[in-house]
């Protein structure tokens, strides 16, 4: 198998005369969590798209657990899944008719037994038949993971999967992220603004500024690097182009 | 992985059908208006009977024109609708990242524009019998042919639609409900395209409708069946709906070049 679930070689997507993405490499290893970070506009959600393969890239190259991305996408799609808060179920459907037509485009077996223990796991007993355009922000948050965890994902790509969600909600998420990649081994890609979450629940963190990664690391290699005691100092350092000490004494 | 999967296709149908099982009015609303339309049309026709030589030869010619055009009408909005429901859902985004391929997604389409054209203009066709003593019915095995050339034609003017939405976002939406408009002084519905100014009738003929409302009068008027129109007006499908297909497919795959998928929506 693999050791990686994600190569990126040398990135790029342009938009006319913006370079949205610019020459990014990197790699993913299965079983990470791995977050990218960056500010409006450093890139994230273009990279995440590409990822995804809604985005052709300019140039460069994806392999998605080991399949090129570009010309192979349709041998991967069944073995990942994505959520964001920014793209909707189908509001008009109950969630259990969004799980159930989801769960016929991913072929999943013994589609009433899975929906039965996504019910139960993610505690959507109270509103599994209630319109998804009727539930309040935290119950479209789980009912969006329920539909992202149909096809038991090897690859999980998550756009700011926390946002606009209360305290309470959010650490339910993230608990849950947590124990889903401990479990299966699942390898997790997201997209954050959120430096708490990013500390908690990543392994690895690619930080993007105007389209390139300026820096790499676990969070806590990462904060012993800029002499921060945060990731949202050492994400302020980047963002401001403050040096790092090392650099700064030289 | 097959390149063509039955099943995710259905599933599409299923996410449809689940919207028609939980809204009445919507079912309802697909019968309406051509129903109406059809009423209309009807007294129209019986006031022109006893005032018309041409008519009296056939009093249902323009009730079973205002039927068939429906069925191009409902095809058209059938495919376009489909699509624009996941549009206004914002549920493009999902769909592009499940294994569903773009040509399952017209397929899917495809089915539920029969699905919504029956629904639609079946009510209206028996509905004509009682009032009308008209039965469309009658025309025998060419309604087939007809049905099946004006729903394809309005498959083709669908997926154009839905191509131009897709491309230029959800402000050219309106198109789904009257770019068929453009078509109708051409295709010959309520009168003959010999009626067309002689510049105009290349343009009529250049079109399958104009062949099989022509077609449907040669029926109904008792000059038989003209298998040469039905297959011009076959022929000309295939070269239309194959055309808008290609856009449809085309504009998906700049859309993902563009990075449209994923920011779309009310």
């Amino acid at each position: 198998m693999q050791p990686f679930a994600l190569q990126v070689e040398s990135l790029t997507k342009t938009f006319g005369a913006v370079r949205a993405v610019d020459g990014i490499s990197f790699s993913v290893r299965r079983g990470s969590v791995t977050a990218l970070l960056g500010g409006n506009g450093a890139g994230k959600t273009t990279t995440l798209s590409m990822l995804l393969g809604l985005l052709i890239p300019s140039s460069g190259s994806i392999r998605v657990l080991g399949e090129d991305m570009v010309r192979h996408r349709y041998r991967v799609l069944p073995r990942l899944n994505f959520s964001s808060p920014y793209v909707d179920l189908p509001h008009r459907l109950t969630v259990r008719e969004n799980l159930t037509v989801y769960g016929h485009l991913y072929g999943v077996p013994d589609l009433r037994g899975r929906i039965a223990e996504l019910t139960a796991e993610l505690d959507l007993g109270e509103f599994v038949d209630r319109a998804a355009g009727k539930l309040s922000a935290g119950q479209k948050t789980r009912a969006a993971l329920a539909k992202a965890m149909l096809n038991r994902p090897e690859l999980l790509l998550l756009d700011e999967p926390t946002a606009s969600l209360d305290p309470d909600t959010a650490d339910w998420v993230r608990r849950y992220f947590q124990d889903y990649s401990s479990r299966t081994g699942a390898t997790i890609v997201l997209a954050s603004h959120n430096m708490t979450e990013v500390e908690r629940l990543c392994d690895h963190v690619l930080i993007m500024k105007q389209g390139r990664i300026v820096d790499a690391g676990g969070p806590a290699a990462l904060i012993e690097r800029y002499g921060r005691a945060t990731m949202e100092e050492v994400f302020l350092d980047i963002a401001r182009d403050r040096q790092k000490p090392s650099e700064a004494a030289q | 992985m097959t390149s063509f999967s039955l099943r995710r296709v259905g599933a599409m149908v299923l996410r449809h059908l689940y919207i028609l099982r939980g809204s009445w009015p919507r079912v309802l609303e697909m019968a309406y208006w051509p129903a109406v339309n059809m009423v209309v049309w009807g007294f129209t026709s019986q006031f022109f009977t006893s005032h018309s030589s041409w008519l009296a030869q056939a009093a249902g010619i323009l009730i079973g024109a205002v039927i068939l055009w429906d069925v191009m009408f409902r095809g058209n909005l059938g495919v376009s609708l489909a699509f624009l429901e996941e549009m206004w859902s914002r549920n493009l985004g999902h769909l592009s990242v499940s294994p569903l391929r773009p040509h399952e997604l017209v397929a899917s389409m495809l089915v539920m524009s029969l699905i919504r054209t029956v629904i639609g203009v079946l009510p209206a066709a028996l509905l004509a019998i009682p009032l009308y003593h008209f039965s469309l019915f009658e025309l025998g095995l060419p309604l087939i042919g007809f049905w099946v050339n004006l729903m394809v034609t309005g498959w083709a003017i669908g997926l154009g639609v839905s191509a131009l939405v897709l491309r230029f976002g959800l402000g050219a939406e309106s198109l789904a409900w009257v770019l068929v408009f453009a078509v109708a002084p051409v295709a010959g519905i309520y009168y003959p395209i010999s009626t067309l100014p002689a510049w105009l009738q290349p343009v009529a003929w250049a079109l399958p409708p104009a062949h099989v409302f022509e077609g449907m009068r040669s029926v109904m008027l008792g000059h038989g069946f003209d298998a040469g129109l039905m297959a011009s007006a076959a022929a000309l499908n295939l070269v239309y709906v194959g055309a808008a297909a290609a856009l449809f497919l085309r504009t998906h795959h700049v859309a993902r070049q563009r990075g449209l998928l994923l920011n779309i929506g009310e």
